[in-house]
């Protein structure tokens, strides 16, 4: 009575079918980035050595190693980082912890939706506009690093929402039911439970910052310099300015330097973005409730 | 807190812990609305310096109809921004062409048939993939891709709008894909089982049942990638052949509107005409972002309050 029919059958083969398509389909979009990260790791490999990562560019920019845009990097994701973090924290703590559900929060989240949105060239000049010629702060880092704060808030503020209303409501109201304030609940509670997703957030936005190109261009960063900086007010080399500088604009550069400098840059940004994975998948496991 | 039988607070008792209560929530509203301000701050920052020109210098039917972008000639410089428009828009619609049925394939393979391990180490790959930075993949258009093409193809030039709609596609997919599984996940398991309980095979639940339960996000998510893809700026400058034109084929040079104002950013005076241009160029591609992520927004939240 139960056999199966033909139909059966074919409904099964017709399945297999679909399935084995979408796999392709799911794969034809990875394998090609798996070839061309090869490429990457087998031509720019020979070139990676210590003196690479901490010697300067020299002859030009045609030989030496990347330690100023290397240096330069470093400090503009620190600076961003001080600047968006307490501002995405507040943003999302309003947002899961105060906010109603009424047209304003509507608005804010419509806002950081377009924010995240708005193309990396429209912050550059947002940033050339606002903070190089405005606040004169000049062509700094901190110009450059406030427009990559600007540009990176969102994901701050998403990943930190997130973070926050993984914490049970139940935490809360035992908390408030103890006569505690809304800070008070937040600072002894809420926050505690969810610094580490917090964190997780954190890294991937120092992910994203590092890799930016476009909007420090024109707000601080420089096709070379022969100093480290010094201040915020300083100019600075960045790493992912540096690839495209010895790719597009510098004459008679080995093929190998251009290789090596994106595998650098790509190697920060994916085991950045590896570490905050990672961290997510152990919370996960560790989560008590 | 004191010992023995704690005094209940007043509503109106306000100690210092009240205070600092009210000074936070004043803090983290201000946070709050930062989103919105920053908006407001772009939005004034680039029309303040791209509005005088539009209302002054530039002739809008020139800006929309010519394909002549000269605004260094000494003569009679001219904002003919339709080559550009046309360069954007021929790269994005070829990366949409190959990024939508492949991240709506492995939306659906994600979330409907992998399960388990496959499933978790797929979406790890997604993320990694939405991770690399834009001036790496334009790096990988100009060193790989660009060989690639000229050997494959036997054209004289690999930078162009084939080499740049592939990459900009492998660039949208992941976050198409990842945004696309989200829309398949926010169907509710009960419509699966109660089509799976009438005798629907899989594909007849996926396409009968969760694409049409789905379609809003998904469109959503299409939007997005098209937004993601205009607005893209260092891969499509470093691989698209940064040359002027109206592309007739797949292997013509074209130069975006984000490029543009990339490359020429650097060498205007402050204040200049060319500067204020760019400026414009940005108030556009500002404005159809705004739109195409207020339409998705629309899309997705438009019929839920209904």
């Amino acid at each position: 009575m139960f056999e199966a029919t033909e139909l059966n059958h074919r409904n099964q083969r017709t399945e297999k079918l679909w399935r084995l398509l979408f796999l392709m389909m799911t794969l034809l979009l990875i394998l090609p980035v798996a070839v061309i990260l090869t490429v990457l790791v087998v031509k720019g490999g020979p070139s990676l050595s210590i003196d690479f990562l901490f010697t300067e560019p020299t002859q030009g920019m045609t030989a030496g190693g990347i330690l100023p845009a290397l240096v330069g990097t470093v400090w503009l994701v620190v600076v961003a980082l001080i600047a968006s973090v307490p501002i995405g924290v507040a943003a999302a703590l309003y947002l899961s912890e105060y906010a109603p559900d009424n047209w304003l929060t509507r608005i804010i989240n419509l806002a950081i939706i377009n924010l995240a949105g708005v193309p990396s060239i429209v912050h550059a000049l947002f940033g050339v506009g606002a903070f190089v010629a405005f606040f004169r702060f000049g062509t700094s880092i901190l110009a450059a690093s406030l427009t990559l704060a600007v540009m990176t808030l969102p994901v701050v503020i998403v990943s930190t929402r997130e973070a926050l209303k993984a914490v049970p409501q139940a935490f809360r109201e035992a908390c408030w039911n103890m006569g505690a304030t809304r800070w008070q609940t937040i600072r002894k509670v809420v926050l505690p439970n969810s610094v580490s997703g917090i964190l997780t957030g954190v890294i991937l936005e120092v992910s994203r910052t590092a890799g930016e190109t476009a909007p420090i261009m024109f707000t601080g960063a420089a096709f070379f310099l022969p100093f480290l900086p010094q201040s915020v007010y300083d100019q600075t080399m960045a790493l992912s300015l540096h690839l495209f500088v010895v790719s597009t604009q510098v004459p008679d550069v080995p093929e190998g330097l251009p290789f090596g400098v994106a595998l650098v840059l790509i190697g920060l940004v994916l085991s950045m973005n590896a570490v905050s994975i990672g961290f997510r998948m152990v919370l996960r496991g560790k989560k008590k409730w | 807190m004191a010992q023995g039988i704690a005094k209940a607070p007043l509503p109106d008792q306000r100690n210092l812990a009240w205070y600092v209560d009210k000074t936070v929530q004043v803090l983290v509203f201000v946070g709050g609305i930062s989103a919105i301000l920053l908006i407001l701050g772009i939005f004034v920052f680039i029309t303040k310096e791209g509005m005088g020109f539009i209302t002054q210098t530039l002739d809008i039917g020139e800006f929309f109809t010519s394909p002549n972008w000269r605004p260094t000639s000494e003569n009679r410089p001219t904002y003919g921004a339709l080559a550009l428009i046309a360069g954007t828009a021929s790269v994005t619609g070829l990366a949409m062409l190959v990024a939508v049925p492949f991240s709506l394939g492995a939306a659906i393979f994600i979330g409907e048939f992998a399960t388990g391990k496959t499933r978790e180490i797929l979406k790890i790959l997604v993320e990694m993939l939405a991770a690399i930075p834009s001036v790496v993949w334009g790096f990988i258009g100009l060193s790989i891709m660009n060989p690639l093409i000229i050997d494959l193809f036997n054209v004289p030039v690999g930078l162009n709008v084939l080499n740049s709609g592939l990459i900009l596609g492998l660039m949208a997919a992941p976050i198409m894909t990842t945004l696309a599984e989200d829309a398949l996940k926010a169907v509710p398991d009960g419509y699966r089982e109660a089509a799976e309980a009438m005798g629907a095979t899989r594909w007849q639940v996926i396409f009968r049942v969760v694409f049409p339960a789905a379609k809003n996000g998904l469109v959503a998510a299409v939007l997005l990638g098209v937004g993601r893809g205009f607005g893209e700026t260092m891969a499509v400058l470093m691989a698209s052949g940064h040359s002027i034109n109206i592309p007739t084929s797949p292997f013509d040079s074209v130069r975006a509107l984000t490029a543009t104002i990339a490359a020429e950013l650097g060498e205007t005076a402050v204040g200049s005409d060319h500067y204020r241009a760019l400026f414009t160029l940005g108030i556009f591609l500002f404005a159809i972002t705004f739109l195409i992520n207020l339409t998705a927004d629309l899309v997705v939240r438009g019929p839920r309050k209904r």
